[in-house]
């Protein structure tokens, strides 16, 4: 059974990528095989646990040994504007005693246990490799568990073998589909309330977003699943409109919820000037097609203006600062085309851009923002080519994840963090001048011509 | 004595215990010109890669042999031997640590049989040692796999006792996972002031002590040698520091005849003597003027720091070492240990000077901490940063991962100064809190500053 789940996840008519494939192509799937000693990234595990850890109020309970939750709980910089139970970590912790007598006798007891604990609306229960592979039948438990303890109780299955983060994610969508999307019927369904899918509210950005969308009248019924509570999950399906923010996540999700509730979706992005501007465009254009009232377009416009106006002013100053600096950016998909056209207004020069998480579309849209120049979309970089790159001079700064910031670091190179464990905001507007504020406190600070200096003993007379 | 008592959950909560086969990563941490592999799926290696990046702030070099569903079913063999050929070929290490997980365990692969096979038959690995380890997640924890690791690179590299002249001036070192790279920095200088030379096996001081390499490296940066560690038979003495390195310090003995001495642990006046008296009769020497200046300042600051300690309540949790070091530190400055929690039941931990020791969670340590109606300082790593901010009790990091404090490398925790240091650091805290319900005792200077007349 999963296995068809993840055909069908492989063969995704919503996804542009997978409709530019032939019939053969297409046949193999889209995970990219990996090469044993030479490959990086999470787990399938790991996605689905991306995906789903940010619903706020909920028991996120991890069925396995103890690596798959021990290793990694709350080290994600998702914020809450309530619950905090999100952040505890659960797990079976099994033993050897456990594989050899089978573990789903625990996971039900342990299921017991953490609701009588924690009364929460609902536990999400995580399958991993060694659950699976002793044959623990998790879905058999959770039904069981929500029958007899009247808490729904998910059965999120997607032991990490399976593929990558990226088939976790989709998984996860899978997950909310089959169990919790359409479960509960809210009395306050309005005409103009929306889904944000694959915004998962990392260092609280979402508030920017919110408070944008209220201006406008517009009401988040929840994010797919930043800051979410299980209850506004389940009542989903009755928003008006559905925003997909991270395309190769949750396209199928957002597909899957037009088919059933007739949701129209686009997707599109909160990061970059124009970005915000056309994704509230699109959000407004989309309710009042279904129903909203017409004057939601005029106040869209007025505040886009007034936001747009605003926003570069502020950034004004920082334009003689930062005009001709080199900016690598290695992430991934929407980052790596989104935050190109503020950086070059800012007169920054982007020497790459790394697309090796990025779909089709999302090449296109970085090369026409790079002006054609196909030398600037970069795959993936080894380690030390990168390393080398910024001893020779080539980029002034790196816009990535934590993973890579050593490589800058120890090249003396500065560094900004613009993956899931940063602090700062850079959504909508206000997020995108914090970016530019933030990569010149990055670039300007003191400590880089000090340490770029040799030791005395290096300097020859 | 103490009562070890598992908390017999069906569920961990807030876990405090890590996984083996991290541990096993980071004793090849210790390393030079290594690579780790993790046998399983990818995600085995980038939660532990995540993990150590984060609390060592450097990059972490560290593969997978990316396991998958079919490879699972079928045998990893494969697997094994592709990367380790993609690795030789990409940033020829030394040394490849082959590590099992659960996934390849519960299988029920033979990794060390399929080793030998895969050797046999792939001539670009000659100039590669692989040291295989055993250590799935089901079994033990960080400790585990960081021991099971050292016993491993000893059976591995260390050649057997031949008719090698002893070096009357070499000492082996041990150190257990809760040593810091300060640690073993700071006891190579106190082993070196004897006139003796100290080998290290792993040596984290020389690879993730946060030093700026002039040209990148995609190994280790730094470590135990294998040439080190294959003349380890030399040395006249083994000393091991934890514990959990016992295994290990018999695997070496067993290899090579060098006696061995397993230090329970080098914080604490009592203990830095002990140090101290095996140190002066290997070498033959007195102890050093500057590290009875050292012993002289620790006493001074025991004096000094014992009224901040006397009658305030702590937690602690971790590994069983590193509860043991902590633990027995706060009772000798007149601590009481309130809470107690750890990740296995040692026997050893019998020996606490507490009521019970809880083999559990951050969930247990705060139940614990709740039943003894609050206490002053936790110290645990910054997993227990949620109890803490649950509770509103000062939280004192130490131990791994700790990822929300700089510079946890290079905190030396061990020999007279770093006892010394702990104490002002702790006293320095407990100062600033001065206490759940009661105010804190004050140092008898300051009431007869305050019950003097100004001055002039």
């Amino acid at each position: 059974m999963l296995k068809k789940k993840i055909q069908d996840l492989m063969t995704e008519p919503g996804c542009a990528t997978n409709q530019a494939k032939s019939a053969s192509e297409r046949k193999k799937g889209c995970g990219k095989q990996l090469v044993p000693g030479a490959a990086a990234g999470g787990c399938a595990f790991d996605g689905a646990k991306i995906a789903l850890q940010p619903i706020t109020d909920v028991v996120h309970l991890v069925h396995g040994p103890i690596a798959c939750e021990g290793n990694s709980w709350d080290t994600r910089n998702t914020g809450t504007t309530g619950p905090e139970l999100y952040r505890r970590g659960f797990t079976t912790d099994l033993s050897n005693m456990d594989i050899i007598n089978g573990g789903e006798k625990k996971l039900y007891k342990a299921i017991r246990r953490v609701i009588d604990k924690h009364h929460p609306p609902a536990v999400f229960v995580y399958q991993t490799c060694v659950s699976a592979l002793i044959g623990d039948d998790i879905v058999a438990v959770c039904r069981a568990a929500t029958e007899r303890m009247g808490t729904p109780v998910i059965p999120v299955e997607a032991p990490g073998f399976v593929g990558s983060k990226n088939l976790g994610n989709r998984l996860a969508g899978e997950a909310l589909i089959d169990f919790v999307i359409g479960t509960r019927e809210p009395t306050d369904a309005g005409p103009t309330d929306i889904n944000i899918l694959g915004e998962y509210n990392v260092a609280g950005e979402m508030d920017l977003v919110r408070d944008l969308l209220a201006r406008l009248g517009i009401r988040l019924r929840t994010a797919i699943t930043g800051d979410a509570r299980y209850n506004d999950v389940a009542a989903a399906h009755t928003a008006r409109a559905n925003m997909v923010v991270c395309s190769q996540a949750l396209v199928t999700l957002a597909r899957k919820m037009k088919e059933r509730w007739g949701i129209p979706f686009f997707e599109g992005s909160f990061y970059g000037i124009s970005d915000t501007s056309e994704a509230l465009r699109a959000i407004a254009g989309m309710l009042v097609e279904r129903g909203a009232d017409a004057v939601l377009l005029t106040r869209t416009e007025t505040l886009i203006a007034e936001e747009e106006a605003k926003t570069w002013a502020a950034m004004e100053p920082y334009k003689a600062r930062l005009a001709g600096k080199r900016v690598l950016l290695y992430t991934g998909g929407v980052k790596s085309w989104s935050v190109i056209h503020a950086l070059q207004e800012m007169g920054m020069e982007v020497v790459g851009t790394s697309v090796r998480k990025s779909t089709e579309a999302d090449k296109e849209k970085a090369l026409d923002r790079l002006g054609g120049d196909e030398d600037k979309l970069v795959d993936a970089i080894a380690p030390k080519d990168m390393y080398q790159m910024f001893k020779d001079g080539r980029a002034d700064i790196m816009l990535s994840g934590g993973r890579s910031q050593f490589v800058a670091l120890k090249a003396k190179t500065p560094w900004l963090d613009i993956n899931q464990e940063r602090h700062h905001q850079y959504a909508g507007y206000d997020g995108m001048l914090e970016l530019v504020r933030q990569i010149d406190l990055a670039l300007s600070n003191p400590i880089w011509s000090q340490i770029r200096k040799p030791a005395p003993w290096e300097i020859e007379e | 004595m103490a009562l070890i008592v598992s908390h017999g959950h069906p569920v961990s909560s807030n876990p405090l215990k890590l996984s083996a086969p991290l541990g096993a990563a980071m004793a090849f941490m210790g390393m030079d010109k290594t690579m780790p592999l993790l046998h399983g799926s990818q995600g085995c290696t980038a939660f532990a890669l995540v993990m150590l990046v984060r609390h060592f702030r450097e990059a972490i070099p560290l593969q997978t042999t990316a396991m998958n569903e079919i490879s699972t079913i079928l045998g990893g063999m494969d697997h094994v031997e592709q990367a380790l050929v993609n690795i030789a070929k990409r940033t020829k290490p030394k040394v490849i640590g082959l590590i099992s997980t659960a996934l390849t365990e519960t299988r029920g692969e033979d990794m060390e049989g399929d080793l030998k096979v895969i050797l046999g038959r792939n001539p670009e690995l000659a100039d590669t040692k692989v040291v295989p380890v055993s250590a799935p997640e089901f079994e033990g924890s960080l400790e585990t796999g960081w021991s099971k690791a050292v016993t491993a690179i000893i059976n591995n590299l260390v050649e057997p006792v031949s008719g090698s002249v002893p070096d009357g001036a070499r000492i082996n070192i041990l150190p257990g996972i809760h040593l810091t790279p300060g640690d073993i920095e700071h006891l190579c200088d106190i082993v070196e002031m004897f006139g003796l030379k100290p080998v290290v096996l792993p040596d984290l001081s020389g690879s993730v002590d946060g030093h700026v390499p002039d040209h990148f490296i995609p190994t280790t940066l730094g470590g135990a040698t294998i040439e080190a560690a294959r003349h380890m038979g030399k040395a006249r003495l083994t000393i091991a520091i934890g514990d959990h390195m016992r295994g290990a310090a018999e695997a070496l003995h067993e290899r090579t005849g060098v006696p061995f001495l397993v230090f329970d642990r080098l914080t604490g006046l009592e203990a830095v003597d002990r140090l101290m008296v095996c140190l002066s009769t290997a070498a033959g020497k007195p102890v050093p003027a500057r590290l009875r200046r050292a012993r002289s300042q620790l006493v001074d600051a025991m004096l000094d720091g014992h009224f901040y300690f006397g009658g305030r309540s702590f937690a602690v949790a971790g590994e069983p070492d590193f509860l043991w070091s902590w633990g027995k530190l706060l009772a000798d400055m007149g601590g009481e240990l309130a809470a107690a929690v750890t990740t296995l039941p040692q026997p050893f931990l019998a020996e606490m000077p507490c009521d019970r020791v809880i083999v559990g969670d951050f969930d247990d340590l705060e139940d614990q901490i709740l039943e003894a109606g609050g206490v002053d300082l936790v110290i645990s790593n910054t997993n227990a940063r949620l109890t803490c901010q649950h509770q509103g009790i000062p939280h004192f990091r130490a131990g791994f991962p700790v990822y929300d404090r700089l510079g946890g490398a290079h905190r030396v925790t061990i020999g007279y100064r770093g006892t010394r240091d702990l104490i002002f650091q702790l006293a320095n805290v407990l100062i600033d809190h001065p206490g759940h319900g009661h105010a804190a005792p004050p140092h008898p200077m300051e009431v007869a500053d305050a019950a003097a007349p100004a001055a002039g």
